[in-house]
């Protein structure tokens, strides 16, 4: 029966529509309540238990609480939503126990929302409506700010009050066809969740006047597609950090409950399977996943197509597929966040992929400090199971997958994919030679497929909106968005996803807020500790994996840290090293000894010991690092050497010529003097420097034992009268 | 279909070879030798050390020339100055973790990582810094693991559970902190290891050793008092001439000899008559067990390194090993009964010294089975093919030059099948040639029993004698016994005798081999043939080529033991054994 696999995805939708529409949640108002490892530490669950007691002390039965996973920005969490029909989502952060008092209380009882607590509320005011106009530059479209600001200008012209409406600027919507592409704009206008299409001003006008000023909905421009993350947009799209994004990977985080197969559903859950196992083709989706140019998501960037196309070759029936969620980068996060707070997409990539490279067993590789995340994809496991979604005759179409969990012990070097295996296996987990590849020979001798968490994310999306679309998200050679875990001396921090071609600037200012303090960009460190430092002045650089790699540096899993003008490069090479020394497997020479003796001179120079011909050992070593090591991990473990050396050698040379840390970071280049001019003898410095190395007398100036000094900067910090140089 | 041919360019010259060969064997073809180290083709790629490395068109990173097969067009450089330096730094950074003690270590002038920063042109240190510090572990009467000297090229725990099929060794701890050792890094003693020194003849530096006895061989070489007595193991004769640059597969007998009344000792005997006595025994053994319906098959017990692992992996399997201690230990408790009777020496003034190929051998020496009733040693110490070289090195032997000498009677006299025993396949043959004319009561013709020689590992064989149809077996190398035995558990076939030999090659391949001569490896195939070769030739060259025709065998069993297989000589001459822990995981 050729229609039986839809026909079983329609009664799954049935169903779960039943039992969506049974909440009645479109007449009620909505507490939503992030709930993840990250929003779990800040509190969310006594957060969460502090609503529930209001709302049954309360009597109110028209109040619903419930759960979402997190939208990745840690820094604000426990983030809060508040959802009252017709009116616009506010969103709280950091909430506690008494702010849930007053939000239970003042909005939730009295409508009123308490705008100091609103998510980055320095830039967020509550308005009745807000209009989102994409901004995506990819497609050819040039005109988003010019329109944002013509629009603007309608609406003052119409006299309408500005308090009362919000115009932003958003990121792709993925609205275009393909023969729209660069020629309209897309406007969504929020709580309405209408999206407009714009290709003139008089389409402008034509929305101001109706939609703005009669509250009418201006049929004729309206599009009928909802643009891809349109419920993310629904829900947080007036928070500048998020609007400029793309979620795609992360479209249901902080959207959909990740504990309930219903809710992923009616977001739209498993219809990429039903498609995919209705058509039965499994080269039509490979086909489609080469056409969105989707590249690895863990790093490395190897095409997705190729590496599915290159198993399905083998002659070998048995095969594997492998979601690689072993996150080591250290602030990297964006695996768990999705897999804590979508786990039903991740497997529905990997069933898809499954079918697609003709696997009969997948395993997800996850470490084991992410309980919440194994519990959650443990829990999704069984609800598919239960569901017909996992194990034999998927969907009714007879094929069959299934899916094991395996935990990492937490060893960086097992994200790569050779030691992935080896671990999996039973073995120590430690890289082998390549080739044979593992899509030639990988899990126990059998082809296997290994695509990293964030890859199969995309998966579903790209079969739901097509390859095509996917890919001109993205740039010319990779489509699509990457998630980057954004994070250093940045306003905003957290998860964005943003399309692969934004430049860092983007990234950095428009989303991330800048850097803090006003103070001056100085590099960006991107992909971990394996990436490198791209100096601000590179600040307009496209982000895709080429042009990570020219700069010096990797796109890697997607960690990005600001740096500023108080981070010393020398220290924070310093830093990564020791993480890749640390983590070396200690398999073959070079990375096993040579992270080492690279660490070793970074400690010497950090010390202030490090001479000019430390610089040339420096790069010896490094270069013969990369070019020797075994894996990528100790190929790229000198990249932060390689790429500060390159581009901040001024700063190492001042560390070892003329013995100071332009930065003021390494504690053995500083010195501390009292200035006699403005000291007045109060004795703070004095009476708190632990070495006891300051003396002076009462009202007279101090001094500043330079041989028994710590240098601690206990004084400097002390001062009142900044009579304490620190040079 | 014979796939086409690959034309590739190493260093300018084209060379074709066929699709698989790796950029190392393809430079090879054209006289290049690339400089390696963790590389072995005996066993399993590990691609650690990278100092295989050679620069290919096109790749950004180097490539490790033993695991990279070639590809139509590649254009190879083996030799540029990058290359050259990145190779020199790598063996620096080696050196730069190892202890700076060349001169003062067991394999100075033969150490393959010494050698290498002599060729890459180490002669100055750029980056030295901190040392790794780990204690030695001597706790094993037989292996001494140096880990400080270790530099982690992995060919020992490959040797181990590749070749060995015991998996002692393993990789704990990571990044520099690596260190190769027993699970949970307990001690050698306390592991599965089963002593048979292979790890010490694939390590490329000093990180394992024999336990030394050559210091106690000294003292009661100095020692008046101390009736001094040696014998050499068959094996011995066809080895010990590499370490005097003779080229392998040199039969020195008469020059060993010679050697060792030289350094001193009293009388110098021949395993050889041991391994003859255990033939007697063992194919008496093995009639008996046909008679009497088993238990069968028979596991021959010669191999110390074989007998550990029965203990360890296959304790099931003992009662059919045969109860005849090895030939070493049949010749000690000899020359302690039966010649200490005859020269009226007391047992306690002989001090018996083994020269062995074995380190197992140490182990066994001091088995509580293997003691006198006063709790001395039958072996008092046993010397590896190595320890006898350096000791005739140590004495200023001119060994080339030395004339022949003879062995010392009653116990220094063999028939030609004592000689196989130190090769594959040899004890097999030795017992068949006295089994066959035991059980058919007459004289049988064939001598040479080449279908039992396991020069691949593992070989099974049916022997017809009279009316018995033996099914046959020899392995080598103790993943080839874990084959032969898993059949013997399951049932699936009968056997009658299996011969079992820990080392790959039997003995001629032992723990306590020279270091292979320049151009060869460890458990290279060519040099076991020859070792083998010089062995087969020495029995073809005797005219009494059975074990049970040795006329001082009839005498010594008239004169001292009775009856073969009887009381006294299964006092003295048979031992037990017992299940050990820690039990190997199979």
């Amino acid at each position: 029966m050729p229609s039986s696999v839809q026909e079983f995805y329609q009664t799954l939708v049935a169903r779960a529509e039943e039992a969506f529409a049974a909440r009645e949640e479109g007449k009620k108002i909505v507490i939503q309540v992030g709930s993840a490892t990250c929003e779990h530490a800040a509190g969310s669950r006594e957060v969460l238990d502090e609503f529930r007691k209001h709302i049954i002390s309360s009597g109110r039965k028209d109040i619903v609480l419930r759960q979402t996973g997190c939208t990745g920005r840690c820094s604000r969490e426990p983030i809060v939503g508040v959802f009252i029909p017709g009116r616009m989502p506010v969103k709280y952060e950091r909430v506690d126990r008494e702010l849930v008092h007053d939000i239970f209380v003042q909005h939730v009882q009295g409508g009123a929302p308490i705008t100091e607590h609103v998510l980055d509320a320095e830039q967020n005011k509550v308005s009745e409506y807000e209009f989102l106009f994409c901004d995506s530059s990819r497609c050819g479209w040039q005109g988003g700010l010019r329109i944002k600001d013509v629009f603007t200008e309608k609406l003052r012209a119409a006299g309408v009050d500005m308090e009362r409406v919000k115009v932003s600027l958003a990121s792709c919507f993925g609205a275009c066809g393909k023969e729209l592409a660069g020629t309209c704009s897309h406007v969504l206008v929020r709580p309405l969740k209408i999206l407009y299409r714009v290709k003139s001003e008089a389409d402008l006008d034509e929305i101001v006047q109706k939609q703005v000023l009669k509250g009418k909905i201006v049929e004729q421009l309206r599009v009928g597609d909802e643009p891809v993350s349109q419920e993310f947009f629904d829900v947080y799209g007036d928070v500048a950090f998020f609007n400029r994004q793309s979620r795609v990977a992360l479209r249901n985080n902080g959207v959909v409950d990740p504990e309930s197969f219903d809710e992923f559903i009616h977001y739209k859950g498993f219809k990429a399977l039903a498609t995919v196992l209705e058509r039965g083709d499994p080269q039509w989706v490979i086909d489609e996943v080469t056409k969105a140019r989707l590249r690895g998501r863990g790093g490395g960037g190897f095409p997705t197509g190729a590496k599915w196309t290159s198993a399905t070759k083998n002659e070998e029936k048995i095969r594997y597929i492998i979601c690689n969620a072993d996150e080591g980068d250290p602030g990297a996060f964006m695996d768990r966040s999705m897999l804590e707070s979508d786990p039903f997409n991740a497997i529905e990539g990997m069933i898809i992929g499954g079918f697609a490279v003709g696997a009969q067993r997948g395993f997800i590789y996850i470490r084991a400090e992410y309980p919440l995340a194994i519990r959650r994809i443990q829990h999704a496991m069984e609800l598919c199971h239960k569901y017909g979604i996992l194990g034999e005759n998927i969907m009714n179409s007879g094929f069959a997958f299934d899916i094991e969990i395996r935990l990492g012990a937490g060893a960086f070097v097992c994200g790569e994919e050779t030691a992935l295996i080896r671990s999996i296996e039973g073995e120590r987990g430690q890289p082998r030679i390549r080739p044979p590849y593992p899509s030639q020979s990988g899990l126990w001798g059998k082809p296997t497929v290994i695509n990293n968490a964030e890859t199969f994310a995309n998966i579903a999306a790209i079969i739901n909106y097509g390859g095509e679309w996917f890919n001109r998200l993205g740039t010319e050679k990779s489509g699509g968005t990457k998630v980057f875990a954004l994070a250093g001396k940045v306003r905003h921090t957290g998860l964005v996803e943003v399309p692969l071609g934004t430049t860092l600037r983007e990234i950095v200012y428009d989303i991330g807020g800048g850097v803090p303090k006003d103070k001056k960009l100085k590099a960006i460190q991107t992909g971990g500790p394996a990436g490198g430092c791209i100096p601000a002045k590179w600040a307009d650089l496209a982000v895709d994996f080429d042009t990570l790699t020219q700069a010096g540096s990797i796109m890697g899993s997607g960690g990005m840290i600001v740096l500023d003008e108080d981070d010393c490069m020398v220290d924070i090479a310093k830093f990564y090293l020791s993480f890749s020394q640390d983590e070396s497997c200690g398999k073959c020479t070079p990375c096993r000894e040579g992270t080492t003796r690279i660490l070793e001179i970074l400690e010497k120079i950090t010390g202030g010991d490090g001479t000019v011909e430390d610089l040339d050992r420096l790069e010896r070593l490094a270069k013969l690092v990369n070019r020797s090591s075994l894996c990528g991990l100790g190929r790229a473990a000198p990249n932060p050497v390689l790429s500060t050396l390159k581009h901040f050698r001024a700063e190492y040379l001042a560390h070892v010529v003329d013995k100071r840390c332009p930065s003021k970071r390494c504690k053995a280049l500083l010195h501390y003097e009292i200035d006699a001019e403005k000291c007045i003898g109060c004795t703070v410095c004095a009476r708190n420097c632990p070495a006891e190395c300051i003396a002076g007398a009462r009202k007279t100036a101090h001094v500043i034992d330079a041989a028994k000094c710590v240098k601690c900067g206990r004084c400097f910090e002390v001062c009142r009268f900044d009579a304490v140089i620190r040079t | 279909m014979a796939e086409k041919n690959i034309k590739i360019t190493i260093d300018g010259a084209t060379v074709k070879v066929p699709p698989g060969t790796t950029i190392m064997e393809a430079a090879e073809q054209l006289g290049i030798r690339i400089p390696r180290l963790c590389y072995h083709p005996g066993l399993s790629l590990e691609g650690a050390c990278r100092v295989c490395i050679v620069e290919v068109k096109g790749m950004p990173f180097f490539m490790a020339s033993c695991s990279v097969k070639v590809w139509d067009g590649m254009e190879v450089q083996t030799n540029s100055p990058e290359i050259r330096q990145a190779r020199r730094d790598i063996v620096e950074l080696l050196l730069d973790n190892h202890p700076k003690e060349c001169q003062t270590c067991e394999r100075d002038g033969n150490c393959e990582l010494q050698n290498l920063a002599y060729t890459m042109g180490v002669r100055e240190r750029y980056f030295e810094g901190k040392r790794k510090d780990l204690p030695e572990d001597d706790t094993s009467a037989a292996v001494v693991r140096t880990p400080e000297k270790c530099i982690l090229c992995g060919r020992c725990f490959r040797v181990c559970s590749e070749i060995q099929g015991v998996n002692n060794l393993s990789q704990h701890h990571r990044g520099f902190n690596t260190v190769v050792g027993p699970a949970n890094l307990i001690n050698m003693d306390d592991s599965v290891c089963i002593q048979c020194g292979q790890c010490i003849n694939v390590c490329p530096t000093a990180a394992f050793l024999e336990k030394r006895h050559t210091d106690d061989v000294w003292k009661a070489l100095a020692d008046p008092k101390k009736h001094v007595v040696v014998q050499t193991a068959p094996s011995i004769r066809a080895a010990i001439g590499e370490g005097f640059d003779m080229p392998p597969g040199t039969p020195a007998t008469g020059k060993m000899i010679t050697a060792l009344r030289r350094l001193g000792f009293d009388a110098v005997f021949d395993t050889n008559f041991g391994a003859d006595m255990t033939i007697v025994e063992e194919a008496h053994e093995l009639v008996q067990r046909l008679k009497n319906n088993g238990p069968l098959p028979l596991l021959t017990s010669c191999s110390p390194g074989w007998i550990n692992f029965m203990e360890k992996f296959f304790p099931e399997l003992i009662p059919n090993a045969s109860t005849c201690k090895s030939p070493m230990g049949m010749l000690s408790t000899l020359a302690k009964t039966y010649y200490a009777q005859k020269k009226g020496l007391d047992p306690k003034d002989i001090y018996m010294v083994g020269v062995m190929p074995c380190v197992a051998k140490k182990y066994e020496a001091r088995r509580p089975e293997h003691m006198m009733a006063d709790g001395r040693p039958y072996t008092d110490a046993v010397l590896t093919t190595r320890e006898m070289i350096w000791m005739i090195k140590c004495y200023g032997i001119d060994f080339i030059n030395l004339s022949n000498g003879e062995f010392d009677l009653p116990l220094g006299f063999s028939t030609g099948a004592a000689d196989l025993f130190g090769t594959t396949g040899g004890v097999m043959e030795a017992a068949l040639r006295t089994a066959s004319e035991w059980i058919t009561g007459e004289s049988v013709d064939k001598l040479e029993f080449t279908e039992v020689r396991a020069v691949e590992g593992l070989r099974e064989s049916t022997v017809q004698i009279g009316d018995y149809t033996l099914n046959v077996a020899v392995a080598n190398g103790l993943i080839n016994a874990k084959t032969i035995l898993e059949r013997v558990i399951s049932g699936e076939k009968q056997y009658h005798l299996i011969e079992i030999m820990a080392c790959p090659g039997g003995c001629i391949g032992g723990g306590g081999q020279p270091y292979p001569p320049k151009g060869m490896k460890v458990l290279d195939p060519a040099l076991l043939r020859l070792r083998a070769k010089a062995l087969y030739t020495i029995d073809e060259n005797k005219q009494l080529r059975r074990s049970h025709e040795n006329l001082m065998i009839t005498q010594l069993y008239e004169d001292f033991l009775g009856e073969i297989g009887g009381q006294k000589a299964h006092d003295l001459l048979h031992t037990h054994y017992h299940a050990r822990l820690p039990r190997g995981i199979l």
